[in-house]
């Protein structure tokens, strides 16, 4: 196919591209002055625990050299931990502990670590290495989510989450990325983890793929990734609609993980969610958009749904008719 | 009439395209500035010398020098005077230049010299047409001129074809009796030309003497030659006053009006007076910058040109930035390529123009290479940010004096001007090339190093085109359509080229979609 004429199918499938993204919807839907309450994603946490949405607990917050020792000295007892740099982009500078032996940590990934070298990365972490602009940044210490093994074959190794794309409100996209042993447990669809297209109607899995390409069995273990029933969707996708009550950015990308204890934890926002859930979902977003767009100019303002269940409720509606109404 | 309401920033962008391209067309076609560089034009380079020999007392050395001249503009003038004082002086006649001296002994030579280039328009002359009287003649003068201007008057139809006739007159191999009578007489047969002034002033022509040069005669010592000028009432004529020819030759460089010397002296002796010419080239920008102030034009007074010859070039650099910067905004938003840092390439592409390209990739390959395992090496140290930084910047000089000192010991003079790569920005490029290698592979590193390599290297060609950079310099309002353009790109929300291969598989016919 000639260059033009994908260019001409993108565009009737509404494929949008980060041109369109970002001219079209961040920068008209996404006020600055809430940046700070998805990018740092310390604040972020405390908005979304004000709203009442569960995420994963602070152990602890990293903001002077002089705190890191003290800190992490306190972390002998604990084996189980995420060290993130607050205002991170695009999961870089996570560090997964996952237990704790011999006087040193286990990283995700199996490398030990031990007291210096974590206290090197933090600082790494607190000179602001991992921060977008370089300006010095906090690091904070999470809580491990322990992954509910409801995807049960659709994992092999680390922490699968579910990434919604909610606009002005109303979930429009849906997807689960799936870490694999190519992608080293990340959740990173960059490094070779499934992105799979999850319905929002009924939150079944429709579609997965690899980097670009379709795929419709897992490499680690065979399971099929397509027709697997999301477990508790509506839910899900309550919570996701309702993290637009706390942070109202009206593009807006929701992570969340399942806990085995805990249920659902809205993980982190994103105000620039990234396009490779088109890919996932084999769709175009804007369809969708032009749908909640057109639903938004139609209702009078006053009896726009203040509630997030009613515009789950909606959004399900307009999936049912296929965005077209 | 209502007109389709355009969105204010395609208003913005319409305005900048009009305004920087208009400004440029008016420079092109009604002030002359070339498209292309190095476009040559005529010149001719014209010195007067007037040599006197003095005895001692005071001195004083006039010279007649060309003023407004028909066809022909003026770019600079100088006066080579010694010792002498010099006063420039505008008369009816035209300007003079006056030298003078209290006291003067010896032989001295005293010039003038100016630059010539042909300026279009209408041959005219800077004087307005005296009618003359009838001109008061003894007999047998004043019968032999009547008898000839009657005679004349009968052949000729007009004034044009009136003069042509006398002139033919005058120049005939048998002329007749009344001629004869003219130009053998020492008091009015001095010269045809005056001559020829004289019985014209008979019909009640205006009529003026010309002395000029031909611009392109060859000869070391140009000689001077006479034209004269009639006046019909609404033009100036020029006539051949040797062949009747009514003709302005494209060479003939008008240097004074009337007749008279060209120099004269008093209390010394005029020795020699000389004119030579010199044919050159010069270049049509010189020349439409000087048409430019002549027709005083502020477009010209705010433009790099009218700067100092050595800050033009820092300005030349200075205008091809944007330029630069629009190809980074093309490669990122429309190709959709990656870089570390959003100018970073700019800054690659400007220590390029130093270094060459060639020499410039594997010097820049070279230190980045080696700068990439040393920064490996201090991340087991364990250092803090800052001070990283700092190392690697310091190792980054290390390595840019080691390989200048190499490169000069080896006879390889490119490699010294590997002092010019900005070594910060470079450190930073190490920076996070480490970063990202650590973080996404070296695979994602790879790809974003050689897109920041790639897109200096064609930051560079574009900076680099000669054609580009001689119109930027001439056509500094060519910097709106660049701001219009960017701001047009600003607003285009399409894919990006990249984005074609990304969502290839998106891009299925609809019959398809279901798959």
């Amino acid at each position: 196919m000639s260059l033009l004429a994908i260019f001409r199918q993108l565009n009737s499938h509404g494929v949008l591209g980060l041109n369109g993204r970002n001219g079209r919807y961040i920068m008209r839907c996404n006020n600055r002055r809430l940046y700070p309450f998805v990018d740092d994603k310390i604040l972020c946490k405390q908005r979304l625990k004000e709203a009442g949405i569960n995420v994963p607990d602070l152990l602890g917050t990293i903001a002077t050299q002089h705190d890191a020792a003290h800190l992490l000295g306190k972390l002998h007892n604990h084996g189980e931990f995420v060290i993130k740099p607050a205002n991170g982009s695009g999961g870089d500078g996570i560090l997964v502990i996952t237990s704790r032996r011999n006087q040193r940590w286990i990283t995700a990934s199996g490398k030990q670590i031990d007291l210096p070298t974590l206290e090197h990365y933090v600082s790494n972490i607190l000179t602001g290495m991992y921060s977008l602009a370089g300006h010095p940044d906090r690091a904070m210490i999470e809580a491990l989510v322990h992954f509910d093994p409801v995807f049960g074959d659709l994992t092999s190794q680390g922490v699968p989450d579910i990434r919604v794309i909610v606009y002005h409100g109303y979930p429009v996209m849906a997807m689960t990325r799936l870490p694999t042993r190519q992608s080293d447990g990340k959740a990173n669809l960059h490094q070779g983890a499934i992105g799979a297209g999850i319905d929002i109607g009924s939150g079944h899995t429709v579609n997965a793929v690899i980097q670009n390409y379709n795929v419709h069995e897992h490499p680690d273990t065979g399971a099929g990734l397509t027709g697997f029933q999301v477990p508790n969707w509506e839910m899900l996708l309550n919570l996701s609609a309702k993290c637009y009550d706390a942070v109202p950015l009206g593009y807006l990308g929701v992570d969340i993980v399942l806990d085995r204890e805990l249920g659902p934890l809205v993980l982190e926002l994103n105000a620039r969610p990234g396009l490779n859930i088109q890919i996932a979902n084999g769709a175009g977003l804007k369809p969708r958009l032009n749908a909640i767009d057109r639903l938004i100019k139609t209702t009078p303002s006053d009896s726009t749904p203040a509630d997030a269940n009613q515009r789950v409720t909606e959004a399900c509606r307009l999936n049912a008719h296929d965005w077209k109404l | 009439m209502t007109f389709p309401r355009l969105p204010h920033w395609l208003v913005l962008v319409l305005i900048l395209l009009i305004t920087g391209l208009s400004a440029t067309l008016y420079k092109v076609t009604e002030l002359g500035f070339p498209i292309a560089p190095d476009e040559q034009s005529e010149a001719w380079t014209v010195q007067a010398r007037v040599q006197v020999r003095a005895t001692g007392g005071p001195v004083k050395v006039n010279l007649r020098l060309p003023g407004r001249t028909p066809g022909f503009n003026r770019l600079n003038e100088t006066f080579v005077s010694r010792d002498f004082g010099l006063t420039l002086e505008n008369h009816r006649r035209g300007r003079e230049a006056e030298w003078a001296r209290r006291r003067a002994r010896g032989t001295h030579n005293l010039y003038h010299r100016a630059t010539w280039f042909r300026s279009p328009g209408e041959a005219s002359l800077p004087v307005s047409p005296q009618y003359p009287p009838v001109p008061d003649l003894p007999e047998p003068f004043a019968t032999a001129a009547a008898t000839l201007v009657e005679d004349v008057r009968e052949h000729s139809a007009d004034i044009a074809s009136y003069t042509a006739e006398m002139l033919r007159r005058l120049n005939s191999s048998d002329p007749s009796q009344e001629i004869r009578l003219f130009l053998t007489s020492p008091e009015y047969g001095s010269d045809w030309t005056t001559t020829a002034q004289l019985l014209l002033a008979g019909a009640r022509i205006p009529s003026v003497q010309l002395l000029g040069i031909r611009l392109n005669s060859l000869e070391q010592r140009a000689p001077l030659v006479r034209w004269l000028a009639i006046h019909n009432e609404q033009n100036w004529l020029f006539f051949n006053p040797l062949t009747a020819e009514q003709i302005l030759p494209d060479d003939f460089l008008l240097w004074s009006i009337g007749d008279g010397p060209l120099a004269w002296v008093t209390g010394a002796e005029l020795t020699d007076t000389q004119i030579t010419i010199q044919r050159n080239s010069l270049s049509s920008l010189e020349l439409a910058t000087q048409r430019a102030a002549e027709k005083d034009s502020r477009l010209v007074d705010f433009s790099p040109l009218g700067l100092p010859l050595h800050a033009q070039n820092l300005y030349q650099m200075l205008l091809m930035i944007p330029l630069g910067a629009l190809m980074i905004v093309l490669l990122r938003n429309i190709v959709g390529m990656r870089s570390f840092g959003t100018f970073m390439p700019v800054l690659i592409a400007l220590a390029f123009r130093e270094t060459r390209l060639l020499a410039g990739i594997i010097l820049f390959l070279v230190v980045v290479g080696v700068g990439l395992l040393l920064r490996f090496y201090l991340e087991r140290l364990r250092l803090l940010l800052v001070p990283r930084l700092a190392a690697v910047l310091t190792i980054v000089v290390i390595l840019l004096i080691g390989v200048g000192v190499v490169s000069y010991q080896l006879n390889i003079e490119v490699g010294l001007s590997v002092a010019l790569f900005p070594m910060v920005i470079i450190a930073m490029v190490i920076e996070r090339m480490s970063i990202s290698w650590e973080e996404r592979g070296p695979r994602d590193a790879m790809i974003e190093g050689a897109g920041s390599l790639v897109m200096a290297i064609l930051a560079f060609l574009v900076m680099e085109q000669m054609f580009l950079r001689h119109l930027m310099l001439v056509f500094p309002e060519l910097l709106l359509v660049v701001l219009g353009l960017t701001i047009a790109i600003g607003r285009y929300t399409g894919y990006r080229l990249s984005e074609l291969g990304r969502f290839r598989h998106l891009a299925k016919p609809p019959a398809d979609t279901a798959d």
